[in-house]
């Protein structure tokens, strides 16, 4: 089984957003993983590692496209327990999605992957977009916003339990094919490899790297591809017409006690 | 000419509630790029459903149906293959319907099957080939320029209103292609059972946060959203500490909210949760921190504790009904 997680950067999200000629300007930002994509990796790691044992169920392989002398959040991945990276040489903030899921595309069928997973959204595009193309480009089934998974090992299978719109659906689909992970999916249950004892109860969240790992980490196999080694040559099919800030809202006021909200939104608000 | 295709979800003989904001989304692409809306249903037998949606009509020029026994429950390998051949089928410039986890799912599949760029999540028709999305957790509208035809979309459906009915579609069939679940099947569908409207629809939402402490601090809650007639929500701090289930979180990671009225009780309003409920139109905020940030967007804020605020406040409405 080889596992295949992406990584996206981001600017901090508790940074401030700075607008600037009609765009958002990145330049001074500092760069961080992108959470959804931190809930990947543990996904993965969760997956591959049978606790008790030293047994590993899969190879974890985190790919990010960036340039790559950027790489502090794939060195973050390596740290928390992914077996080796792949960078895609690129400038990250100028590729469309469709672009981006075709590069993962082709570096999944190059590695010969058995599963890809990818965090529903990124926190600073919010396209939520990418995990679906790459199953429409590779012609793979895909459960999308899991928030569980359930590893059966000898059908080759996945069942993903997914929020819909009227409940949760329990979606089977075999291998190989994509999974995109909600924020559930790193509830200390959540993910189920049957090797693992069934009662184990995870740390709740994506684990923190340990010192060793940190150390190891910079001895992992990180391998620089470019696009046009994947046969890849990027367009943009969306252009970015203008940036703006949200409408303010105006300013709210303080209220004294229950009895003058109850008035206010009856007479003032008129919603009660 | 433009030919925008809205994807709408029906139930055996009717149009899902969920599935009208796209139409009125995807009319507006259709007027600014002065072309045609057409609707499409999916399923093993769409006819009853799709006589039902033509019956409203909603400015719509026809309606499109494919049945196809694998279209049922739906999956997004399947609805893929049948939205595919639609677009190619009736040259399609656009295509898409409300941002619904069915729509979110097939939408951006299909979008790489035919090489084509996509809009999710808008929040406005700007042009025909243009729209404002919402990035960053609502920390800024951008505006995006679709640079060829067909495009996909998906529209918040806190967003847009319903579609206006009117004029009489045609109803046709479109003859299925081939179409494969490609080995995925659906387990269960285990429905929310809830006497309360949806929280994506309701005219009140009330929502707790981590200063609830437990679970069951919520049923005072509840008592208020009953009340109201309204949906119950919750923060992400707390729905992840288990005191409510998880599909009640509102906020960028989970479900965007635009009622009338919105309580936020004991939730510091971080920006995650923010992004999901900032439309709302008039916002309450219940909370003893006065440096608490949810402030900055309340209409009315009490500096209380939940404690002795809400059953005071349940006693008020009360005793005004």
């Amino acid at each position: 089984m080889k596992i295949l997680v992406t990584a996206k950067r981001i600017p901090d999200p508790d940074e401030n957003l700075k607008i600037a000629n009609g765009a958002i300007d990145t330049s001074a930002s500092k760069w961080v993983p992108n959470a959804f994509d931190e809930y990947a990796v543990e996904t993965a790691l969760r997956l591959a590692e049978h606790v008790g044992s030293k047994d590993r169920l899969a190879e974890i392989v985190v790919l990010s496209i960036c340039p790559k002398d950027k790489k502090q959040h794939l060195t973050q991945f390596l740290a928390m327990g992914a077996d080796r990276g792949i960078i895609v040489d690129a400038d990250d903030t100028a590729l469309d999605a469709q672009s981006v899921a075709k590069l993962i595309a082709g570096v999944f069928k190059k590695e010969s992957c058995d599963l890809l997973i990818a965090g529903k959204l990124s926190q600073d595009a919010e396209g939520n977009e990418v995990a679906q193309r790459v199953a429409g480009l590779l012609n793979l089934p895909q459960a999308t916003f899991g928030a569980t998974v359930n590893w059966n090992r000898d059908g080759k299978t996945l069942a993903v339990a997914r929020e819909v719109e009227d409940g949760v659906e329990t979606k089977q689909i075999p291998l190989p094919s994509v999974l995109s992970v909600d924020l559930r999916i790193v509830l200390p249950t959540s993910v189920v490899n049957n090797a693992t004892a069934a009662d184990h109860k995870y740390q709740e969240g994506p684990r923190l790297a340990s010192l060793r790992g940190i150390t190891m980490a910079k001895r992992k196999k990180v391998d620089v591809l470019t696009p046009a080694d994947l046969g890849v040559s990027a367009g943009l099919g969306v252009a970015l017409a203008g940036v703006q800030p949200p409408p303010a809202r105006a300013a709210g006021q303080i209220v004294e006690s229950p009895e003058q909200l109850v008035e206010k939104l009856a007479t003032e608000a008129k919603v009660l | 000419m433009s030919k925008v295709l809205v994807i709408v979800e029906t139930s055996a003989s009717d149009i899902k509630p969920q599935s009208l904001p796209g139409i009125t989304a995807g009319k507006a692409i259709a007027d600014k790029s002065g072309g045609e809306l057409h609707l499409l249903v999916l399923g093993a037998s769409p006819d009853a459903a799709a006589a039902a949606v033509a019956a409203k009509g909603y400015g719509a020029t026809a309606v499109h149906t494919i049945a196809h026994a694998e279209l049922e429950p739906m999956t997004a390998e399947a609805w893929g293959d049948a939205i595919a051949h639609a677009v190619k089928s009736l040259g399609a410039t656009a295509f898409g319907g409300t941002a619904t986890s069915t729509l979110r799912d097939v939408v951006p599949r299909v979008a790489a099957v035919l090489d084509a760029p996509m809009a999710g999540e808008i929040t406005g028709v700007v042009a025909g080939d243009t729209f404002a999305r919402e990035v960053s957790a609502g920390r800024a509208i951008v505006q995006l320029k679709m640079s060829a035809a067909p495009f996909g979309f998906t529209a918040r459906a806190s967003d847009f209103e319903p579609p206006a009915e009117g004029g009489t579609p045609s109803v046709s069939a479109i003859a299925a292609p081939e179409i494969s679940k490609r080995g995925a099947t659906v387990l269960s569908l285990e429905k929310t059972e809830s006497a309360r409207p949806a929280l994506t629809e309701a005219d009140v939402v009330v929502s707790g946060g981590r200063g609830m402490q437990k679970g069951e601090n919520f049923k005072v809650l509840e008592e208020l959203t009953d009340l109201l007639g309204g949906a119950l929500g919750a923060s992400r701090a707390a729905t992840d500490a288990g005191m409510v289930p998880a599909d009640l979180q509102v906020g960028q990671t989970g479900k965007v909210v635009a009622p009338n009225l919105y309580f936020a009780v004991a939730i510091s309003g971080a920006i995650q949760h923010l992004a999901g409920m900032k439309g709302s139109k008039t916002i309450v905020a219940i909370n003893k921190d006065p440096e608490a940030p949810i402030f900055q967007v309340a209409d009315y804020g009490l500096v209380a504790k939940w404690e002795d605020t809400v059953p005071k406040l349940i006693e008020l409405i009360k005793a005004r009904k």
